[in-house]
This record gives C-alpha cells, structure tokens and sequence, in this order.
C-alpha cells in the first residue's frame, strides 16, 4: 500500500475533501513481527476431547506443540452438538488446566497440624491404603439381625459426576469388593 | 477483501463467552475482580486487555400488572475497525496499520505507548496497557498469577506500555480461523465473515424481525456519519444507540478540529449557562 | 430418575439436545437454560428463529426469560400447581391429544376401589401411616379380574378409570388456584396453557425443558411427574419436537447414574442387593427384581452378566456368580444421611472426589464439622476446596482436629481419556492431549492403584470377608507400554467389559440382547451394551456427523444408539406417522420392520398389529402398540400404583420451609418428606414470621460450581456472591445495589453484595406479598479470584421421599443491610447456646 507525506497531527486545519483524500494514505508499514505473525497452533496437532463441566457434552479442540505443550483449547466444529460453539466456562477451559493456583502435588496434613506438607505421592498412597485396611477390619459387619450384610459403614465414598463412567465403574467395583456402601456423587436426580 | 463483525444483539444471550474466548486466545489477563453492582456486568468496559465486552440494559417496568414489557437487553461490543479510523490517522509512529483483511491493527512492537489513538477513538475502545509479551512466542500466565489478585490498578497506563484493542484475530485469520469470540459465540450472535455478504444478511435480518414485529436498525452497517464511513465491526439493535453507550453520532476527531475551537467556546458558554440556572435554582 | 423412570420406564432425558431445534413450541421451568446450559440454548434459538413459541417460567426474570417470547413469574417451589393447573386445563377444555391417550397411557385403567385420592383425605392419598409417616401403597393398585388382567375402559368414562381419577384429582386446579398458590397472574397462565395446547397434538409438537429447579424440592420427584402427565396428555412423548429434555449439571452426571456411584444401585438401573427386603440370595433378588411382563423380564442376563463382570472366574453358579460379594444395604446411605453418620462417628475414613460437599453441600457447615470427626479423609482434586480444607476454616482450632488430611492430586479432563454421558445419554469419548501436571493422575489410575494394593494386603488372607477383594476381577492392564510403565490402566478395557463379552472366547458383545443368564457372558453395564462391539471399534469415539440430525455416527447413545426415547410413540397405533411433518419412526410393512431417521425404540419387526397377550410373560405381554417398553404394560403411566412413595398422583405441597400456608389442601408439606430434627440441622418454622422471604439459590452462567472461581478470565465476570433482591424490597431495607447484606436462617448466616434488579418482582400469594430474593450457590470461603460466603450454609438438610434429594430451591430467610462481624457456624452457635 502506497504511503505519501502526511499530517500526523491532524491539526493542520485540513478541509474536509483534503480529509477523505487523506485517508487510506495513512503509512501502512508492517513490521518484520507483524509480517511473520500467525496463531500459535500453527501446525499443532488437535485432540479432540469434551468439556469437563456442564452435561450439553460440547466436544472441544486441545491444541497441542510438539513437545507436548496445551497451546489453546477451542470448540470443535465437527460436533452436531456445539458445531464449534462454546460458553464461557468451555472457553477457560486452558484456565484449568493451565493455572498456577492448581494442586499438582500431595498435600498432606498431620493429626492436630495447623498447615499442609508436601509427602511424596508413593508415601502418601501406602499409608492411605493402611488406613483402608485398619477402618476396615475395624468396622467390617458380617451379619445383621440374622442377615448376611457383609459390609462396612466405617468408610465412604462421594464424588462420580465429575469423572469418567470408566473410572466410575472402577471406584463402584473397588468400594464394593471392600464391603462399603455409603457410595454417593452428585446425581440425585 | 475486507471481513469485519455483525453483532446481531436479537440473538446475544449475555454469557460473556467472547470475552472469555478473546482473552483465552488473545493470553489477556482479567481486568481485576471488582463487583460492581451493576445488572450482570463486571467488567464495565472495553479496556486495552478486554477486547469484547457485553453490556447489560434492564429495562424492567416499574409496575408488573398487565402487559408485560420487561426487557433486558444483551450486546457484545468490539473495536469497530472504522474504515476511516481515527487512531489510526493519530498514530505518530506509524504502529496502527490496515492489515490485509481490512482490520485496523495495532503493531504492539511499533508501538511507543504515546496514547494519541486513545483520544482518538470516536468510540473510546483503545486504551493502553502494560507490555506483557510483545514478541507473542511464549505464554504469559501473568493473568493467571496471584499477584494478580488486585492487579487492575498497576495493569493499564503504565509507562512504556503500548495500546491494546481487537486485533480482530489477525493471528487466527492469517491461519483461515474465524476469530475466537465469533466461533465461541454459542447463538452466532457474533457473527464474521465478508463484509458485503455481512451487510446484505444484516439487512434482511432486519425485514425479517420487522415481519414478526420487532423494531431493529443497524448501527455501522452503513456510514455512521462523522467523516468514519461504515463499520467493519457493525451491529444490529431494538432500542437506539445510546441505550447500548454506543454513540448516536460519533464524530473522527480530525474532522472536526477546524471547528473545535468554535465548539470549545460554545461548551464553555453552555457550561456558564448551566450553572447560572443552578445557582438561580438554588 | 423416579419421576420419569416411574412414568414411562427410564430415568435418562427422552430428548436428544439437537431435537429441540424441531419444537413448535417449548416451556423451560424448573431450568435458567440459557445461563446454565448457554450451548444446548442454541437449539432453543434455532427453534424460535423457525418460529417456535419460547416459554420461560421462573422466580427470577434471567437471561432466558429475556430471549423467551413469552416469560411468567412463579413462586419458588410451586410448579406442582402451576402444571397441575395444566392438566386440569387440558382435561377441561378436551385439549389432549385423545387417540394418544387411549391408546399408549394407563388412562384406561381402572383403580382398585379401596383407592382414597387427596380429593377424598384432604390432601393425602389412602395407605397413609402417620405414626411412620410412611404410605402402604397397596390401595393405589388397579382392579384385576380373576386371571389378574387390569380392568380398562377405553371410553375413559369409569368413574374409577385413572383418567376421571385425574379429571377430579386436578379439578381444583383452576387458573385462580394458580394465581394464589404460584403468584403468577391468570392472564399469564391461561396464555401458557393455551400456548402448549396448540403446539400440540398430531401436526405439532411441544417440548419441556427442566433442570434442578424441579427436582430439588422435598417433592422434587412429583415436579418431574406432574410435567410427565402434561407432556403424555398432550401427546408429545418420543416424538421429534417434543419429549422432556433433563438437562443435567455436570458432565458426567447421567454416566455416574447409568454407571452408578450411588448406593442404591448398580449398573444399568439394577437394585443394590438390600437386608431390609429379602434379597440374600441371588434366587431371592431376581424373583423381587425382575419383573414378569416388559422389558424388566431381562433382568436375570443383566445380573448374572454384571456378577460375571465383577467376580470373573470366581462367579459360578455353584457360589451364586458371587452374589454373596455384594455387601448388602441397611437403610439410607446416600450422602446426607451418611454425613450424619460421620458427624455421630459412625464414618471414620472418607473418600472425596472431585466434589465440594464443604462449599457446595447443603448444610455445608455440618459437613465440615463431620469431617472433624472422621480419622482420615482423601480428597482427589485440583484445587484447594473448602472439603479438604475444613480444618483451617475460621472459628475452628487446628490443634483439636484429629483428622489425617491426605489431598491428591487429579488429573484434568484433558490429561486423560475416556468417556462421559452427556444429558441427552450420549457416550462420548475424550482424547488424552497432555500429560497430567506435576504428579497429578487420572482417577482411574488411583483406583487402579488401591485396588491392586488391596489385592497384595489381602494377598494370604482366607477369611471369607476378604473374598471380594481378591476375587474381584480387575485386569485392565494398558497396551500401550509408554502408559503402563506409569501405572495407568486401560480405561478402554474397562469400557469394553462394561460393553460385555462371551466368557468362553473373551469375544465382544455386540449387545445387550446378546446376553445370557447362565454365566456364559459378562457385562458391566448392559443398556451401555454395543458400545464395543467387537475389539476394534468403540462408538464412543465415533465422530462422523454427517447424516441426519440425529447423528446417528457421533457417539453412542444409551440404549443401543437411540437418541429421541420411546419413539414408537411418533407413530400411530396402526405404524404411520401421526403426520408427515412430525415424521421420525414408522413402520414400513414391505419390509416388515420399524424405520425411520432414528434406531426404533422398540422390537424391529414387532408388527404395529401384533395383539397383547395379557397372559404372556416378558416382552409377549406387549402389543405392537405398546411404545413404552420398560413398563410393565407398555404404556405410560399417568398414574403410578408402584414405585414412589409420597404419591401415585402428583399434589401440591408446600415446601418444608415456607412463607405461606398450602392453599390447595390443609395438608402442608409433603406428609413422607424426610426431615432431620436435631441441634446441627436447625429448620425455619413454616410461615416463619422470623423469616419472611423467599430464598432460593442457583448457578450462574459465569461459573461451574465452584470449580473455576480460581480461573481469572471467569471470576472477574462474577467476583463476589451476591443476592439479588426486587427494588420494593430494597427500599424497605434501605440497601442499594453493591451494598453488603446478610441473609439469616435458622441454620446460619452468609454475607453477600446486593444486586437489586427490577428482574426479581415481588409476588401476591394468597393474599400476602411475598418478595424472593436468590443467592448463586458458586462461592465459598476458600481465598480464590472470585469469593463469598456459601449459601450451602443456610440450607438445613431436608430430602425427597424417593431419591434423597435436598430441598434447595426453596427456603425462607431474612436479610439485612450490614456485614457480618464474626461468623456464626451453625455447630458453633448450637453449641453454645
């Protein structure tokens, strides 16, 4: 685009016809960032994936560099169900995942602690797993008024509507061959 | 070729989706956390780090009984990408350009920050902030930050910071991606696309809603007036600009500079005139 | 589940999301679509754009309220009322769609002569036991000849037909009725009843959306019935345009019920084994579960299939296929109750998982201080919530909390694949794009991780108690060395031995038909059977949306990829469409099969002409006319003789917690709701004169739960919790918009900003003026971006009959303009006094 001789200020007390020649003119001189810019998810691979939060099941784009880097994660317009579209909660999603606020490592508070300690995951994962056992064989019920009941209510579990039907599957399994009944999430519906 | 915005406020249901979309994509960090009271919205404005902003207007009856005629009307607003742009004619160091889709684009590693565009703008949508990545190849999380937390204050109008406003996604469009607040949008109340084919489905929009009732004009679709021309970014609405804070005849300052002082001398004389009535009030 | 499970056969939502574009006209309530579900709102849009009629019913004006064409006002915790005003106006005016009626509801049906209606008992049905304040629902039977056929009357004219059983029930209904009890003006009313009227019948088709806003309620299963009758009075049920759509709120919620973590079941709808009924033996559970005509009849394949998924080779018929593993039921354990039961030290050891219950629970402060109670809690998550935090809460001493805090760190939905049920039952599956942060990992991987850990613990035990633990089979070993190596299991195995397998060659099923009950086939969940059908192929992941709008090759939906429910019933009778613009299943007689843009809900090639065989077993007892398969007599069931416990018909209570006395029977609340009386659990008095106002609470379009209040570009649209009061109100209150309130119950007390908003109206309800003020329950005290009080901790914990829901739609409360100075957590206040 061409560029001649112009009046930056505009305070040069131009008339009106002198203004509308004027525009178009202003310098269009792009920048050697300019000239390269384009989107970062240039050449990164999509996964598709599906939103984490409501139920409408909004099918989204992670974008993802080479290394393995989340660059961007959008709607994906192949869905019948959001065709690309997504709400505001779907458009953070990079903010979830991506967040300096998140937990990435085992907090772990003692008995009677006033602040949380870092423990590595294994050690944390064995001594849950004794404690298991311990309120297990503590509370385990065989019979009840003469029926066969086989269970624990020491222990309980909640949460399923956040996860995966998979990983459903697997906890109700898991909470079921110990005995425990008090199995709960959000879907009371 | 020029693609541009057509913001159909009919279809808007306020979820704020494009702001969230433009700021996940565009890496901006939130305005600060401050409720404000105001109907639904809290982030009151365009600012140099919110590039769409949705505004709120109830306009609820007084009196429930009978007719109900409650609205709440919903409007996602944008830099307007003017086709004659007031900060890009302001613009001394040669930052602002037309890009090759018709936007009018700030170049953030041209740019010196000086704020001419800011006053510039018919519409009051540019603004300054601070220069938080100008090279763009890595990740500025500093929105996601802590320090964050009260951060509107030290975020916009520091030295050395450059001017911020849609870029109308540049980056994506160069890539043949639609901008991300037009594809977030979850009712195409943002829609984007060629101007020409935008304005011809803006004005049938409007003799449809007429068929079924509705009162709708564009605003933008056509030269507003001014000396701006038409809109790259244009909207269509049910009640009159102003009800929006869109202006109702907005004016590119270069226009009207060889008046200025006369309009200067009037305001100054209407100021005069005002606060004799008050004080006569009184 | 029960609302819609016990009217037409399956709990999940009739509707698929994109149906909804097809509606002629569509009645939101009990839902704020737009803000809770902005995306599924496009569909809505689409449908008005074509000219559909948008309804929204709400206590608040919202964000649907302003796209909908036509918006009413309704009290909080009234909609029994207001459809019940439906009904009576669709009966009266001989607005419904008769030949539908007759030919696929029990309107026909006679009821046994000992049945007592509210009509009758002013306000209670016949079997009541006040002492137990429970209903023997053996009077709400229908009459049975002596060969034990149900007694009909086509003509719908018996006096004891379920239709004049309606007719009278719901006579009382009138628009002035409405008015009184709901608040919302009769022009308004009679213009909505109209409205549906029209858009309904052969040519037109009405849709229904609702959300919690109906189901948490203590009759919260009767809201859902109530639209149930409507919707099937008026014809619209498993057709395109039509149905009701459940929108659920999280993303997972209909597979974690499909799937269950729920204690009450297991998967696919099938009843936990329970001691209080006489379910000790495998022989036993099958003769009380599964049932002699209909679908149900199944019900042995799908158990023995299940144990077989569950026990391996360890389920045999010699050992019952391991019935005996399954600890048994004694009494509620869902979730409030169980906290109870932790705060009274009976639960010493809890799992937590990507749930909030010490923000977002009802009661929240009970919750919290329960947990002070338990030894150790594991909390798998993302972020610090309110739960895992409970003991550095303000006002409580760390150093007297015994309570071993582990947290976990969870892998997002992105760093992780698998599949999730989306509201209109859709298994979709999702990609894993990036590795989990820091030491985050999936849930599966935890599962996986304490199961196998279990199995080595016990590995030498052989105490009969430890069985389960080490006979359970769990080989989900990954195929891809790169995961195994980090201890990741196959989520894709799990979900094909959910699909099911023959056990002799470990072969996929390619249904649920395909299983057996003599243990030579296994499955995890059969209605999720077809999923996998073969190794190879998981339809789940299925992504190709070309076709119809129906996307038959996008995913798979519950059962066997059928997308809009009981779409028998978008033909007539005789297999042709009702009319050709509402064409979607019909029956082509060339080729002797249902047809259609949709796969049939029904046996595809049982003839349209088929007879009952009224004394046939099984899927036999149906005729070809029978659209809802699951139901014992292939009909919908307008009138329920079993299967709920506070009402076979739907009647109008008030909440537990009301601002006025039930105008509609003398009967005030629901007589079998289920209230908690004790110190930590304080109720408002009905008609508090303490507690003058409305509350009620909700989410808001900026935020899922409280899970994003840490994403900035979220919390600062929404930073701080809020109350949205009517001007009328505020002026007497002397508070203005942004002012801080306190809002009071007996249980507790929160502070908030003010939004006052001519959106909330006051309301005349029985002669009274009554003002609703709303709270968005996405906050908590938690430091984050976005911050406030939890309205969680002014709901006293009251629940369903049915399903053990909360009442949290509708309470009552007192606000005033100030802060609160110190805290008053209801276990401390208690404690004190």
């Amino acid at each position: 685009m061409a560029t001649t001789t112009i009046d930056i200020t505009g305070l040069a007390g131009a008339a009106e016809t002198e203004l509308s020649a004027r525009v178009g003119m202003l310098p269009n001189v792009a920048s050697e960032r300019t000239k390269r810019l384009q989107g970062r998810i240039a050449g990164a691979k999509p996964v598709t994936s599906v939103c984490g939060y409501c139920a409408v099941g909004c099918s989204t784009l992670a974008y993802v560099s080479d290394d393995g880097t989340l660059l961007d994660v959008e709607g994906n317009p192949e869905s019948p169900i959001n065709g690309g579209h997504l709400c505001p909660k779907g458009s953070a999603l990079f903010g979830l995942t991506v967040n300096d606020q998140r937990w990435t490592t085992v907090k772990y508070r003692a008995p009677y602690a006033d602040r949380y300690e870092e423990r590595p995951l294994a050690w944390a994962l064995e001594r849950i797993a004794q404690r298991i056992r311990e309120t297990r064989e503590a509370t385990f019920v065989r019979e009840r008024d003469g029926k066969r009941v086989n269970h624990t209510l020491g222990i309980s579990s909640l949460g399923g509507a956040t996860f995966g039907v998979e990983e459903n599957y697997l906890l109700g399994k898991f909470m079921h061959a110990l005995g425990v009944v008090s199995i709960e999430n959000q879907a009371r519906i | 070729m020029a693609n541009g915005f057509f913001t159909d406020t009919t279809l808007c249901i306020g979820c704020k989706a494009c702001e969230v979309a433009c700021k996940q994509w565009n890496e901006l960090p939130s305005d600060g956390f401050v409720f404000t009271g105001e109907s639904y919205d809290n982030t009151s404005e365009l600012s140099g780090t919110t590039w769409r902003h949705v505004a709120f207007v109830e306009q609820m009856a007084i009196d429930h009984q009978g007719e109900l005629q409650d609205r709440w009307l919903m409007s996602s607003d944008v830099c307007k990408h003017c086709t004659n742009a007031g900060c890009h004619e302001a613009c001394p160091t040669g930052a602002i350009i037309r890009n090759e889709f018709g936007a009018v684009f700030i170049q953030p590693d041209v740019c010196n920050g000086c704020g001419y565009c800011v006053v510039s703008c018919p519409f009051g949508v540019v603004d300054l902030i601070e220069k938080f990545d100008p090279d763009g190849t890595h990740y500025n999380l500093a929105s996601l930050a802590t320090s964050r937390l009260d951060a509107r204050a030290t975020a916009v109008q520091q030295s050395g910071g450059v001017a911020g406003k849609c870029t109308l996604c540049y980056d994506r469009q160069r890539l043949g991606f639609v901008p991300a607040c037009a594809k977030a949008c979850p009712t195409e109340s943002i829609q984007f696309g060629d101007l020409d084919e935008l304005r011809e489905r803006a004005h049938a929009r409007v003799e449809r809603l007429s068929e079924r009732g509705v009162s709708a004009q564009l605003y933008g679709a056509d030269d507003v007036g001014g000396g701006i021309g038409a809109l790259n970014a244009f909207f269509l609405l049910t009640d009159r600009p102003e009800t929006y804070n869109l202006p109702a005849q907005p004016v590119l300052p270069s226009t009207r500079q060889p008046a200025g002082y006369t309009a200067a001398a009037v305001a100054a004389l209407g100021l005069a005139l005002a606060g004799w009535m008050i004080f006569r009030n009184a | 589940m029960p609302g819609l499970g016990t009217s037409f056969g399956r709990g999940g939502a009739t509707v698929w999301v994109p149906d909804l574009e097809n509606a002629d006209c569509i009645l939101i309530e009990g839902s704020n679509f737009a803000e809770a579900h902005p995306v599924a709102f496009r569909f809505v849009m689409k449908a008005k754009e074509r000219g559909a009629t948008i309804i929204h019913v709400d206590p608040r004006f919202t964000r649907t309220s302003a796209l909908a064409d036509i918006y009413a006002p309704i009290r909080s915790g009234t909609d029994i009322a207001f459809l019940g005003g439906i009904v009576n106006y669709v009966i009266s005016h001989e607005k419904i769609f008769r030949e539908y009626v007759v030919a696929y509801t029990n309107a026909s049906f006679i009821v046994s002569d000992a049945y007592r209606d509210t009509e009758d008992l002013d306000g209670l049905f016949s079997g009541y036991d006040g002492a137990s304040r429970t209903y023997d629902t053996a009077s709400w039977a229908f009459e049975r000849d002596g060969q034990g056929v149900i007694a009909t009357d086509p003509t719908l004219t018996h006096p004891r037909s379920v239709y004049q059983i309606l007719k009278r029930h719901f006579a009382r209904y009138t628009p002035e009725m409405v008015e009184r009890t709901c608040g919302t003006p009769q022009a308004q009313f009679l213009q909505i009843a109209e409205t549906l009227a029209h858009n309904s019948g052969r040519e037109r088709t009405t849709a229904f959306a609702y959300a919690v806003g109906w189901t948490q309620h203590t009759a919260g299963v009767q809201f859902i019935r109530t639209a149930a009758i409507v919707q099937t009075l008026l014809g619209n049920m498993g057709r395109p345009g039509g149905g009701i759509m459940a929108l659920r709120g999280h993303a997972n919620i209909q597979g974690a019920t499909d799937v269950p973590t729920l204690y009450d079941l297991l998967p696919g709808y099938l009843p936990m084994p329970s001691a209080l009924r006489n379910e000790q033996t495998l022989a036993e559970y099958l003769k009380l579960n599964a049932k002699p005509t209909g679908w149900w009849a199944h019900t042995p394949k799908y158990m023995i299939s299940l144990l077989k998924a569950f026990y391996g080779e360890h389920a045999t018929p010699e050992n019952d296929y391991g019935y005996a593993y399954l600890p048994q039921l004694i009494g509620d354990h869902s979730m409030l109750p169980t906290t109870f039961a932790m705060k009274d030290g009976v639960v010493k050891g809890s799992f937590v998982i990507g749930q909030n219950p010490g923000a977002s629970g009802q009661n929240a402060e009970l919750v919290r201080s329960a947990m002070e109670r338990l030894d150790w809690l594991v909390n798998i998550d993302s972020y610090d919530n309110e739960t895992v935090s409970f003991w550095r809460r303000e006002g409580v001493d760390p150093s007297t909390i015994a309570t071993e805090v582990f947290f976990l760190p969870a892998a997002t939905v992105l760093e992780k694949e698998g599949t999730m049920v989306q509201t209109s039952r859709l298994l979709q599956w999702h990609d894993k794009a990036v590795e989990p942060a820091g030491d985050s990992k999936s849930d599966a991987w935890y599962f996986n991780w304490f199961m196998l850990r279990m199995k080595a613990l016990y590995a030498n035990s052989t105490d009969p108690k430890d069985l389960p633990i080490l006979h359970t089979a769990w080989n989900y070993e990954h195929d891809d060395p790169h995961e195994r190596v980090k201890g990741e299991p196959s989520v894709l195995k799990v979900l094909q031995e959910i699909n099911g397998y023959t056990v002799a060659d470990g072969a996929q099923v390619a249904g649920f038909s395909d299983l057996k009950d003599d243990g030579s086939t296994a499955s995890g969940c059969w209605i999720y059977s077809g999923v996998c059908p073969d190794k190879a192929t998981n339809r789940a992941r299925n992504r190709d949306a070309s076709g119809p709008y129906t996307a038959p090759n996008w995913g798979f939906a519950w059962p066997a990829n059928r997308r809009t429910l009981y779409n028998r019933a978008s033909a007539a009778p005789d297999g042709t469409p009702w009319s050709e613009r509402k064409k979607y299943v019909w029956w082509d007689a060339t080729r002797g099969e249902w047809t259609g843009i949709d796969v049939p809900d029904f046996p595809k090639t049982k003839a349209p002409s088929t007879p009952a065989n009224k004394h046939a077993t099984g899927m036999d007892f149906h005729g070809g006319a029978d659209p809802f398969i699951m139901n014992l007599d292939g009909v919908a069931q307008l009138f329920v003789p079993s299967g709920l416990k506070d009402a076979p018909i739907p009647a109008h209570y008030e909440p537990l917690q009301s601002v006025v006395e039930n105008p509609i029977y003398t009967q005030q609340s629901n007589p079998v709701l289920r209230e908690y009386v004790r110190k930590d659990n304080a109720y408002n008095k009905p008609v508090d004169a303490d507690y003058p106002y409305v509350l009620t609470t909700y989410r808001i379009t900026e935020m899922s739960g409280i899970m994003t209040r840490y994403v900035p570009w979220l919390a600062e649209l929404q930073p701080e919790a809020f109350a949205e009061i009517d001007p009328e109100l505020a002026v007497s209150k002397g508070i203005k918009s942004g002012d801080y309130v306190v809002i009071s119950t007996a249980l507790g007390e929160m502070e908030a900003r003010a939004l006052v908003s001519g959106r909330m109206r006051p309301l005349r309800v029985n002669g009274k003026r009554v003002h609703q003020i709303g709270i968005p329950y996405n906050y908590g005290s938690q430091v984050a971006f976005a911050r406030g009080d939890s309205v969680g901790d002014l709901i006293a914990i009251a629940l369903d009959p049915n399903v053990s829901i909360h009442e949290s739609k509708t309470l009552t409360c007192a606000i005033r303009k100030g802060r609160l100075l110190r805290r008053r957590p209801a276990s401390f206040a208690q404690d004190e006094m």
